[in-house]
């Protein structure tokens, strides 16, 4: 039991550590350095060229969708990769239980589409 | 090529319909649009009676499949009839609704579909893994849901919260679930149960803390005090059918479910968690009962009461016996037909300006609609347990159950289960002056304003046909079969 818990030490350690060196990495600045804020330093950063915009400013939320509908398919993807690998090895039941995933997929994707959310406008 | 043999499918039958006819309905209404709800509505409720046939004519004893981890006896049975009737007068109880607020979608059938698929994953469940995969498909259905009115700023704050405290509550259950895979080596409910009961010096303090957190996230489900607090909300904020459906199935699988953890893995561990379920009924019931009298939102209530009444039926479970294991599942059956009553009268109630939701709306509602008051007023005396209609013998059962258990113990080391039920009984008194002060208001107020006059024969079929239900429990024909199918069902779980 203990030798189980001893092996788990070093993570306890590092977390001890991360959480110390965060807070030294917060709380020393603000003693140390010399605060001059200007419209400059407040802005937003766009890398290189004036800022459009306030960062603040809420986006549309078609790209959360698209987002959303391609973690599902890049996930299925992930599925697939083993599966293929070791289909040799799971034999009819394997392969039968993928198609069935893949079906349900399908639908899901069929679904989708009618209901017009891969289309921008 | 290795030949891995196909599954015995047959003990899912019912699951795999539903799956299948859920696919297609979906696909059916999104190439028919909008149009096609009330046919996928019907469609719906025709897959689930379907599915209810398929699992009333499984009359065997217990049977398991896919590798253990999905279990029907004769207890899954009788729970996945409850769930599949309620959902199914959910489906029919809506109908009427969306089509009077014009907001039609073919979603909503089908997403109570997937929940109550999920249901009967949740209440087969017979591992950690189909477990949580069974609450995870109703848990998503069901936020969904919950803000299927999207543009009601309400329902989308009630599917907000309670997306995030259900998100929270499936965290506290897996952390749980890993915990007791660490400490066991095992997620099979049936080989935790053996590896614990051999055991030489009690569990370990790591599968006790295990099972306490799976115990919290399933207690947020039933939403059993302490994890109570998205319950008012949600169901005040979600369109009246919906909280309808909230109301019954899904606690009636959830508790199913936590009734197979407790007593197959844990069974020999019962000393630990009596002592939880014995504080979250006390406290269940006290605070559905006191909260409750303040509530002036007709939904609110329910929301107060149905947490009450899940305290009554975890009296079942704290009693530990096989008589206790009876008395929750006859309160479920019991707890069922009233709240699918109650809702059908809120649901039928309709002025010019939207639904009736206040409690003072009710004013004068026996001069102006004496059948409907009649059917309410039967449905709150049944729930505050007012003998002889049936809400009383919901509670006999429990409190008797609880009260043997605690006689039994020639050591009185259970002096807890008196007091359990002795407070239950008070609580009990409490909670029946907000029943009554509904019929007051009903019987006794002058009527202000009219109600429209509701069209849907199914909710007068389903409202007639409950009150009835509870009125005449005390004849043999009604309460008979109940009564020996529930005992069939305690005795798949504990002999």
């Amino acid at each position: 039991m203990n030798e189980l818990l001893l092996e788990y030490l070093p993570i306890l350690i590092f977390f001890f550590i991360a959480i110390i060196l965060s807070c030294v990495f917060i709380v020393l600045p603000m003693m140390l350095v010399e605060q001059k804020p200007d419209t400059e330093k407040l802005s937003a950063y766009e890398c290189g060229f004036e800022a459009f915009d306030s960062a603040r400013k809420p986006f549309d939320v078609r790209f959360y969708l698209v987002a959303i509908l391609f973690i599902i398919f890049d996930l299925e993807v992930a599925f697939l990769f083993p599966w293929a690998i070791s289909l040799g090895e799971i034999g009819l039941f394997g392969f039968v239980s993928m198609m069935i995933f893949l079906g349900v997929l399908t639908i899901g994707f069929i679904y989708e589409w009618k209901k017009g959310a891969l289309e921008w406008e | 090529m290795t030949e891995t043999l196909l599954p015995d499918l047959a003990p899912a039958y019912g699951e795999i319909f539903m799956a299948i006819g859920a696919m297609a309905l979906l696909m059916f209404g999104v190439f028919r649009g909008n149009k096609s709800t009330e046919l996928v509505s019907l469609l719906t409720a025709a897959v689930m009676i379907v599915t209810l046939i398929i699992t009333v004519t499984w009359n065997d004893t217990a049977v398991y499949t896919f590798e253990n981890m999905f279990v029907v006896d004769r207890f899954t049975s009788f729970m996945k009839i409850l769930v599949l009737v309620a959902s199914a007068l959910a489906v029919f109880m809506s109908m009427q609704y969306f089509k009077d607020e014009k907001e039609e979608r073919f979603e909503y059938p089908i997403l109570v579909l997937l929940a109550t698929l999920g249901m009967m994953v949740m209440v087969s469940a017979n591992d950690l893994m189909s477990l949580y995969m069974g609450l995870e498909l109703q848990s998503l259905s069901l936020y969904v849901l919950a803000s299927i009115r999207r543009d009601s700023e309400l329902a989308t704050e009630a599917g907000l919260k309670y997306f995030v405290l259900g998100a929270l509550s499936s965290g506290i259950l897996l952390f749980g679930s890993s915990l007791i895979y660490g400490f066991v080596g095992s997620t099979n409910f049936t080989v935790i149960g053996q590896t614990l009961s051999q055991a030489s010096h009690g569990p370990d303090i790591g599968v006790i803390i295990g099972m306490v957190l799976v115990l919290a996230g399933l207690a947020f489900k039933i939403s059993a005090v302490p994890f109570h607090m998205w319950t008012p909300d949600v169901y005040q904020g979600a369109p009246t059918p919906v909280t309808a459906f909230f109301a019954v199935a899904p606690k009636v699988a959830a508790l199913a479910l936590l009734v197979r953890v407790l007593y197959v893995p844990f069974g020999e561990m019962s000393e630990s968690w009596t002592q939880v379920i014995v504080f979250m009924s006390l406290a269940s019931m006290v605070l559905g009962s006191v909260a409750a009298v303040v509530q002036t939102n007709i939904k609110r209530l329910m929301a107060y009461s149905s947490i009450g009444h899940i305290g009554f039926a975890l009296v079942g479970i704290a009693a530990g016996s096989q008589d206790g294991l009876r008395g929750l599942v006859i309160y479920m059956a019991i707890y069922l037909v009233m709240n699918v009553g109650t809702f059908a009268c809120i649901l039928a109630m309709r002025r010019k300006d939207g639904m009736v939701e206040d409690i003072s709306d009710l004013a004068g509602l026996a001069q102006t609609r004496p059948a409907m008051a009649a059917a309410l007023g039967i449905f709150m005396l049944s729930l505050a347990g007012i003998p002889p209609l049936a809400g009383f013998w919901g509670k006999w059962y429990v409190f008797k159950a609880v009260i043997a258990t605690a006689v039994a113990d020639p050591m009185a080391t259970n002096y807890g289960l008196i007091m359990l039920a002795v407070i239950g009984v008070m609580a009990s008194v409490v909670g029946a002056y907000y029943y009554l002060n509904i019929i007051k208001v009903m019987f006794f107020n002058e009527p202000e304003g009219e109600f429209i006059l509701q069209k849907s024969r199914k909710l007068k079929a389903i409202m007639g046909v409950s009150a009835a239900l509870m009125l005449l429990f005390l004849l043999p024909q009604i309460n008979a079969p109940v009564l020996e199918y529930a005992r069939m069902a305690a005795a798949a779980l504990i002999s």
